[in-house]
């Protein structure tokens, strides 16, 4: 196995949002927006990316029956870090995202790849795997928000598609809208997988 | 590859305090690196507040900001004159929670503008009260000409137009607009005539 397997994997054999189901929480949660979908996945993938990282270098000095304790130790850093960044240097970009960064930490999608991937890889690996699934994960939920935006607010990317006046289904922006779309995307994903045989 | 270290007391005790020592020295860094061009940054997310919802005004308002019950004044005046005051209040009553508005009240009363200073309401929902839809129909709303000086939402029988599927929002948002109403009427009468009692307190 090449090690950009490891890269392509997230991507659409392993999706974490579509395939491995995790991180729904976010998923459902921020998703009523495309915008918010490629905020929130650029940066869980730096976060991600950071501890699939750091994890792996320090897998050997981590006794197992800490490791969950020690591993979100470091997830928190890096959120708090990211946070505190943001908030000094790209305001205007806080302004949007501020609400969805505290959120990063409860994302399985980051413990999940910790604890399945990054503890028995070496550093590289886990460089690209946090990288795939960081990718395959802002995709997933970006097309979601996309989804759900369109239908529901009738725009995207805060485009207007149709006039400001026009009635939209509005379920879709509303949390039950959140759970159909995810239901049908994973379906759609699905039978694409069951097709192409992938 | 070497072999992982052994689950014994010792080595746990040892890594955890170690990691967290480590990540508790980091944040720290991070932490003082950031603090001034945080403090920094909200100053000027201040100044600009002051100045989307006020008109053109040429005083520094932050420098002889008055704080009452919380809530924050900014006097602005141009060439002496007064062109309005500028009040941050808030609402704890939010669907989710706290949120903080910047109102702008001409001299006379009236509302000149509204901008949302930080909320943690429903993305795609409450936090529509920031786009002109709901926002515009403040402009140059008067509160005092109100029935018993009131900004209510339509369904409890006033005349604010609520944001669809977002009343506790919208509600939060009169509730925030109304607070500062009263306490900068007060003030105002407070300075210049004896105060004559307001209705309309903050239930």
């Amino acid at each position: 196995m090449s090690v950009f397997k490891n890269f392509t994997n997230g991507l659409l054999k392993e999706n974490p949002t579509f395939v491995l189901v995790l991180g729904t929480c976010p998923t459902l949660a921020v998703t009523t927006a495309a915008i918010n979908g490629i905020g929130m996945g650029a940066a869980t993938t730096f976060v991600l990316v950071c501890s699939n990282v750091m994890i792996a270098a320090l897998k050997n000095l981590i006794p197992d029956k800490v490791r969950i304790a020690a591993f979100i130790v470091v997830i928190a850093t890096f959120v708090t870090i990211v946070d505190l960044v943001m908030k000094a240097y790209t305001p205007d970009l806080y302004k949007t995202l501020g609400i969805f960064i505290p959120l990063i930490v409860v994302n399985c999608i980051i413990l999940g790849r910790a604890e399945a991937f990054a503890q028995k890889n070496n550093v590289f690996p886990a460089l690209l795997d946090g990288l795939g699934m960081g990718i395959g994960f802002t995709l997933a939920i970006t097309l979601m928000g996309s989804i759900r935006e369109i239908l529901g607010n009738g725009s995207v990317f805060d485009i207007r598609l149709v006039s400001q006046e026009a009635r939209t289904i509005l379920i879709f922006i509303l949390p039950p809208g959140a759970f159909i779309t995810f239901g049908y995307l994973i379906a759609i994903m699905n039978s694409i997988k069951r097709k192409y045989s992938i | 590859m070497s072999k992982k270290l052994e689950s014994s007391l010792k080595n746990m005790v040892l890594c955890l305090l170690l990691i967290s020592a480590v990540m508790a020295g980091a944040l720290g860094f991070v932490y003082g690196v950031t603090k001034g061009p945080i403090e920094k940054a909200n100053k000027d997310k201040e100044i600009q507040a002051v100045k989307d919802v006020l008109p053109e005004f040429n005083n520094d308002p932050t420098a002889d900001a008055k704080e009452i019950d919380g809530l924050k004044f900014y006097n602005a005046t141009k060439d002496g004159q007064p062109v309005g005051c500028a009040v941050k209040t808030f609402t704890d009553k939010g669907f989710s929670g706290h949120f903080e508005l910047m109102v702008g009240f001409k001299p006379d009363g009236s509302i000149n503008k509204i901008v949302v200073l930080e909320h943690k309401e429903t993305p795609g929902l409450g936090s529509k009260m920031k786009e002109p839809k709901f926002a515009g129909q403040f402009n140059g709303l008067n509160i005092g000409a109100l029935r018993d000086k009131l900004l209510k939402v339509k369904k409890d029988g006033g005349t604010v137009d609520a944001i669809t599927a977002a009343t506790i929002s919208s509600r939060a948002y009169c509730d925030g607009i109304q607070k500062a109403y009263n306490l900068y009427m007060n003030n105002l009468q407070n300075a210049a005539a004896p105060a004559d009692t307001t209705k309309g307190g903050i239930k």
